[in-house]
């Protein structure tokens, strides 16, 4: 039994239905990365994983226990997450941001204990956004900003990281800068990492578990190895491709096929 | 021990942080606050110098009746209803992360004159009646905005629109009530048509210091949800707040507090509005800043009721005349650059 795990799982967004009678057990300890076409309900199935969203049917556990019956400020120490697009408090900055990541271990007069301090400090030295604590939020670049962001998820110390499309708005660089920093947190200091990303080859190249969904299903689960042939992609994406190694790493490689 | 930007205090396994510019600026304002204060006890007929003044206040003596009767009470009344509608409004601005969502602009207010209006028309009563029927027509007028704004959820924009006409009606609703009822009790709730601080007695200034002395430590305890809310609501839950209900309380608390300002001194124009953001802009960003707002709110108060009282003088002109001249230009430059950012 792994810590976070959804059995016959449904989801309603708006009362249509977007996933149905999912089961995952997110594997300790690893890297996993969800990949599919849009409206797949990847990110709607992230959501529930981290009891944003009450399921229609069917149960999300975190630790053994319906994570719905759990109190959010103690899942708040096991679980944390970054959605697609957070919104920084205007004249935020980077410090103040990142320390907001501590909320759940904090109270009223318990605001800043040493064990706060010390995980700012390791978050924002992780990240390298160190030199960037003084500046505010908006002054930063899109790349530096979604580091801040994951500093602040990082301060939070949970076990468990879930992040929604960390890469998005961001380019080449900064996806790869952002990508192996979630794996030095995961290699380096053993978080479990869940994540949904648009980009196939770089899935591959993070992930040491890959889920392919498609129309609220999973499709396919396992190594990319085993996920990423030309039948799985053709059944997810609709998309006629061919699979080669990666030079650089050996994991697979999509090269969709030219148009006839 | 101190941080870049913090002072921290720790002992045992308690430990406190506060920002230091957040610091400076309620030190400010307290200051200001404080000579704002001295300032209302002296000026007017007959004026005293600070020493007399406060002779006055603690003993008989000539200006006591001046002093002890009429200013002292007025300026209680007046600072701790400031307060309250400051601290109400960073509320609703804070969690509709909007700065168009004060009490004033959603029809809470408005509510909340017309229970009060309503009361006195009908049983001439004063005191605490009066300000449960602000209470109760503030909570009304709450949930009934929120019910006209309901579109599958709630959005800032049509919240506002819904709550300017809501106000409207409620206005009008108050208008009414006043034509129709004698002339004492009409007068008695004539300060219900601008906000006005004249002729609060000690009674005023004691409901109107229950009502902050409650409510007030309550809202400034939301101030760490909130604060977590502006990231929005999923970074919020994932933080371990729980938004609901923060949301909840965070409305009840913010109309119970313009209800007992209004209780206090009638719907005085835009405090509520144009608290928050200096309150805000003043402590440096990055939070809603409830205390400094409180104090922005008290500030704006008495600063109005001191010019109206004494300016024109022996002229009285109400407070709330005061503020809608700071505050209409305000909520029109409000609107102008809401609209260029497309969020209305």
């Amino acid at each position: 039994m792994t810590r976070l795990a959804a059995t016959d799982l449904s989801l309603d967004y708006g009362g249509r239905p977007i996933v149905r009678d999912l089961s995952l057990a997110v594997p300790d300890g690893r890297v996993t990365v969800i990949i599919g076409p849009n409206a797949c309900g990847k990110s709607t199935l992230l959501r529930a994983l981290a009891r944003l969203l009450a399921p229609a049917r069917g149960t999300v556990t975190l630790d053994g226990k319906a994570i719905a019956r759990q109190p959010t400020r103690e899942v708040a120490r096991v679980l944390g997450l970054l959605p697609q697009t957070p919104l920084a408090p205007e004249g935020i900055t980077v410090a103040d941001l990142v320390a907001r990541g501590r909320s759940p271990h904090q109270g009223a007069f318990r605001q800043w204990s040493r064990a706060d301090e010390s995980a700012v400090a390791a978050a924002l030295e992780a990240t390298g956004t160190a030199d960037l604590a003084g500046l505010r939020v908006e002054e930063l670049s899109g790349g530096q900003r979604q580091r801040a962001w994951i500093a602040m998820a990082l301060a939070q110390e949970t076990p468990l990281l879930l992040l929604d499309e960390p890469t998005t708005f961001l380019d080449l660089r900064h996806q790869i800068e952002v990508l192996a920093l979630v794996r030095r947190l995961n290699r380096d200091l053993g978080r479990t990492v869940v994540m949904v990303l648009h980009d196939i080859g770089l899935a591959c190249r993070y992930a040491d578990h890959l889920v392919a969904m498609r129309d609220g299903c999973i499709l396919a689960e396992g190594t990319p190895e085993a996920v990423v042939t030309p039948a799985t992609i053709r059944a997810v994406f609709g998309l006629e491709a061919r699979v080669i190694p990666d030079p650089e790493t050996g994991t697979p490689l999509v090269i969709p096929r030219r148009e006839p | 021990m101190t941080e870049a930007g913090h002072l921290v205090w720790r002992r045992g396994r308690w430990s406190l942080r506060l920002r230091r510019r957040g610091v400076a600026a309620l030190l400010g304002l307290a200051l200001a606050l404080g000579a704002l204060a001295l300032a209302s006890l002296c000026l007017g007929e007959p004026t005293l110098g600070p020493g007399a003044a406060l002779r006055a206040l603690l003993g008989p003596g000539d200006a006591a009746f001046a002093v002890g009767t009429l200013r002292a009470p007025r300026l209680l009344t007046g600072l701790c209803a400031g307060a309250c509608l400051g601290l109400s409004g960073a509320m609703m601005q804070s969690l509709a992360r909007n700065p168009l969502a004060s009490p004033d602009l959603l029809g809470f207010t408005q509510g909340a004159g017309l229970g009060a209006v309503a009361t006195i028309a009908r049983t001439g009563a004063q005191g605490v009646g009066v300000a449960a029927a602000a209470l109760g027509g503030g909570l009304a007028a709450a949930v009934l905005v929120g019910a006209l704004a309901w579109k599958g959820g709630l959005r800032v924009w049509r919240l506002v629109l819904v709550g300017i006409g809501v106000g409207f009606a409620l206005r009008a609703g108050t208008d009414v009530l006043m034509t129709r009822t004698d002339l004492f009790s009409a007068s008695a709730a004539t300060q219900w048509l601008t906000g006005s601080l004249n002729a609060r007695l000690w009674s005023h200034a004691a409901q109107a210091g229950v009502g902050l002395a409650v409510l007030g430590p309550l809202g400034l305890a939301l101030g760490r949800g909130l604060d977590r809310l502006e990231m929005g609501e999923d970074v919020a839950t994932a933080l371990g707040v729980r938004t609901g209900l923060v949301r909840l309380a965070t409305v009840a608390v913010a109309v119970g507090l313009a209800a007992v300002a209004v209780a206090a001194c009638g719907p005085v124009a835009f405090v509520a509005l144009v608290a928050g953001p200096i309150g805000r802009r003043l402590s440096g960003g990055g939070g809603p800043a409830l205390g400094p707002a409180a104090l922005t709110g008290a500030l704006l108060l008495c600063a109005a009721d001191l010019a109206g009282r004494v300016l024109l003088a022996p002229m009285q002109l109400p407070a709330g005349l005061f503020t809608a001249l700071i505050g209409a230009p305000y909520l029109l430059w409000l609107l102008a650059t809401q609209i260029r950012k497309g969020a209305l």
